[in-house]
C-alpha cells in the first residue's frame, strides 16, 4: 500500500498536520489542519472541522483497553486471534458485517476471508443506502463528482436528509454556499430546495421548503416524473402527498429550466415504505431530466468509508453489499445474504462485525440472535456489541493512527494522513492475522479429512 | 391516554457529538432517549416537557422524556428522536427483501408514564 506523503511541520512536542481527513461523515473533509500534541498523544486543534469532526478529533484518546477479551477476559491480540480463527474455520455460515469506518485495504482483505470460508459479507450499506444500491442496478444513475456539483450546480435539492446535523459541512463545501467555477456568487448563484415530512435543521438554507407526507415519497416523484414527461396528473395527488399540485409544477419548470441539477438524497427515501421503489423513483427523476438539462441524482452518506465499502465489495464480487460465497462463486440477494436478514432468521452461526455497532442499531430480534452465536468484534471503542461479543479487539482509529483509502460519498479515494501512532493494531493486521490462521485450519482440516477417507478405504 | 404517532428516527448533532465520546456515556443516551412532539399534541394529551412517555410499537416498547416542538417544525401527529438503542428496539424485523428494515415512519402508541 503506498502511504500518501507526511505533511506535517514539528516544533518541540507540537506537530501541525496538513491536509489529514476527517473521516466521521461521507464528505471525506480532506483539508483539516491539526495541532498534535505527540507527548500527550492528543489532537488539541482542528481547523476546517465542523462540530462533529472537532468532536472525532479534540475527543481522541488512547483509551487504556485491553488489547482483546475473550469471553470478557483480557487477552492478547495473538489470543485472540486464535480464537477469532477457530470460531470462523468451524462455522458453517459465518458473516462479516459492517466495514463503514475502516480502510479499503482492510475492506479487501475482509471479503477475501468470507470468499475463502465460503460465508458471507455485508456492510453497513444494507441499512442505509442498500435500497438505492438495488436501485441503480435497476435503472442506472446520473451522477458526477461533488466538485463538479460544486462548480456548476444552480438548483439544489436536498429530499429525505439532513446535512445540517449529519453533514455539517455540506453545505459549505459542495452545494450552497462553495464558491464555484461557474457559481461564483456562491448561494445568490443557486436554488436551495428542501423536500422532507418535518422542518429539519436544513431547512433555513433553503429557497424552498417542500413538505411532504410521511411515506409518500414515492407518489411524490412518480408525480414529478409524470410532469417531467408532460403528463396529466390526478389532482387527488395533493391528498396523498400533501403537496399542492401548483407547488409540483413550479418544482418541475425549476427543473427543466436550471442550468445544472442535482438531487441529494437520504434515508428518508431509503428507510420509508418504498425502500428501492424510493430511490429508483429518484433516480429516474433525475435521469429523466437530461432530455431537458444537465441533472443528476446521488445519495448522501452517513459514515466515512460506506462508499469504500461498496466499492471493493464491487470491485472483487461484482455487486456491493450482501454478497455470499457458499456455492464458491459471488451471490447477490439482499433479503437472504443481507446482515439484518441473516440475524434475524437465525442463519449465520458465527459473526465478524468490523467498524461498526448493530449491537446498538440493529432490530431486537437480531441482536438477540447475535448474543446466541459466536461474535468477533473490531473496534477502537467499547461498543453496545463488543458487550455481547465473545472475542473483541481493540484496534488503532483509522485516518488518526492508520493510513489507507477512504471512498468519499461521491466515489472519489482519498488518501488518508496520520498523526499519531498507536499501540494498537490495525483493523487490517487483525483481519490479515485472522486470515492466515484461518487457512492453516482450513488446510489442516482438509488434510484431516482426506487422510479419514484413505483410512476408511483401507478398512 | 394512548395516542398512535409516527415516530422518525434520524441524526443529530448532539447524538453524533455523543457517539464519538461514548454511547455508554451521559449525552449520547440523553440525545437518544429524548423524543420531540408537536406542542399541540403534548397539550392533548396533557404533556408537559421534561415528562416520561412510553413509545410502543409492535415490536418493542420503550420508555422516554418528553420535549415540544412548534407546529411550524413538527406538524402533529409526528414525532422525532436522535436514533440509537431505544429506536431500535421499536423497529420491525421484516425487511421485504430489501436487507432494510423499515426504521423511519414508524406507528408507536403513546402514553404517559409519569
Amino acid at each position: 500500500m503506498m502511504r500518501v506523503a507526511e505533511k506535517a511541520k514539528s516544533e518541540g512536542n507540537i506537530k501541525i498536520v496538513e491536509d489529514a481527513t476527517c473521516t466521521f461523515c461521507g464528505c471525506l473533509c480532506d483539508d483539516m489542519v491539526l495541532t498534535v500534541d505527540v507527548d500527550a498523544k492528543k489532537i488539541t486543534k482542528a481547523k476546517n472541522a465542523c462540530v462533529l469532526g472537532k468532536a472525532l478529533f479534540l475527543n481522541y484518546e488512547e483509551e487504556d483497553r485491553p488489547f482483546a477479551l475473550i469471553g470478557g477476559k483480557e487477552a492478547t491480540t495473538a489470543e485472540a486471534v486464535e480464537e477469532a480463527a477457530q470460531i470462523l474455520a468451524n462455522a458453517r455460515f459465518p458473516i462479516i458485517y459492517g466495514m463503514s469506518d475502516t480502510t479499503c485495504e482492510t475492506q479487501r482483505k475482509a471479503v477475501g476471508l468470507m470468499d475463502m470460508l465460503g460465508g458471507t459479507i455485508d456492510s453497513t450499506t444494507s441499512v442505509c443506502h442498500g435500497p438505492t444500491g438495488m436501485a441503480l442496478q435497476g435503472v442506472g444513475e446520473s451522477t458526477a463528482t461533488l466538485g463538479e456539483i460544486k462548480n456548476r450546480a444552480d438548483l439544489v435539492i436536498y429530499w429525505g436528509g439532513n446535512p445540517a446535523e449529519s453533514l455539517p459541512r455540506h453545505f459549505a463545501r459542495y452545494a450552497v454556499t462553495a464558491k464555484g467555477m461557474y457559481t461564483p456568487n456562491r448561494k445568490k448563484d443557486r436554488t436551495i430546495v428542501n423536500i422532507d415530512v418535518r422542518h429539519t435543521k436544513s431547512v433555513p438554507v433553503a429557497d424552498i421548503f417542500i413538505q411532504v407526507k410521511p411515506g409518500a415519497d414515492f407518489e411524490l416523484l412518480w408525480a414529478l416524473r409524470a410532469l417531467v414527461k408532460n403528463r396529466h396528473v390526478d389532482p387527488n395527488i395533493e391528498k396523498k402527498t400533501g403537496v399542492s399540485l401548483k407547488t409540483m409544477k413550479d418544482l418541475v419548470e425549476r427543473m427543466k429550466n436550471c442550468r445544472y441539477g442535482v438531487l441529494f438524497f437520504g434515508m428518508g427515501l431509503t428507510m420509508t415504505r418504498g425502500r428501492h421503489f424510493n430511490s429508483a423513483a429518484i433516480l429516474s427523476l433525475g435521469s429523466d431530466l437530461n432530455e431537458y438539462t444537465h441533472f443528476i441524482a446521488t445519495p448522501m452518506r452517513g459514515h466515512g468509508n460506506v462508499t469504500g465499502a461498496d466499492t471493493v465489495v464491487a470491485w472483487q464480487t461484482g455487486y456491493p453489499f450482501g454478497v455470499n460465497f457458499s456455492r464458491g462463486y459471488p451471490k447477490f440477494n439482499p433479503g437472504e445474504f443481507t446482515a439484518t436478514d441473516m440475524f434475524v432468521r437465525g442463519d449465520a452461526d458465527a459473526g465478524l462485525i468490523l467498524a461498526s455497532d448493530p449491537g446498538s442499531n440493529f432490530t431486537q430480534a437480531a441482536v438477540d440472535h447475535m448474543k446466541k452465536i459466536p461474535m468477533i468484534v473490531l473496534d477502537p471503542k467499547y461498543t453496545h456489541t463488543a458487550k455481547l461479543a465473545r472475542v473483541a479487539f481493540t484496534t488503532a482509529h483509522y485516518g488518526i493512527n492508520v493510513p489507507g483509502t477512504a471512498y468519499r460519498s461521491d466515489g472519489v479515494p482519498i488518501e488518508l494522513r496520520t498523526c499519531l501512532d498507536s499501540k494498537y493494531p490495525s483493523d487490517e493486521e487483525v483481519i490479515t492475522a485472522i486470515y492466515r490462521r484461518v487457512e492453516q485450519l482450513l488446510i489442516a482440516k482438509k488434510r484431516s479429512k482426506g487422510a479419514n477417507n484413505k483410512r476408511q478405504k483401507a478398512a | 391516554m394512548d395516542k398512535t404517532m409516527i415516530l422518525v428516527p434520524g441524526r443529530t448533532t448532539k447524538q453524533g457529538v455523543g457517539l464519538i465520546d461514548s454511547k455508554f456515556k451521559k449525552d449520547y443516551r440523553e440525545a437518544t432517549t429524548t423524543v420531540e412532539i408537536n406542542v399541540e399534541d403534548m397539550a392533548r394529551l396533557g404533556l408537559e416537557d421534561g415528562c416520561k412517555v412510553k413509545l410502543r410499537s409492535a415490536d418493542g416498547v420503550v420508555t422516554v422524556k418528553c420535549t415540544g416542538r412548534r407546529t411550524e417544525d413538527l406538524p402533529p401527529g409526528l414525532m422525532f428522536i436522535a436514533y440509537g438503542p431505544p429506536t431500535s428496539k421499536l423497529m420491525g424485523k421484516d425487511t421485504a427483501a430489501s436487507g432494510m428494515p423499515l426504521s423511519k415512519h414508524l406507528e408507536v402508541e403513546l402514553k404517559r408514564v409519569s
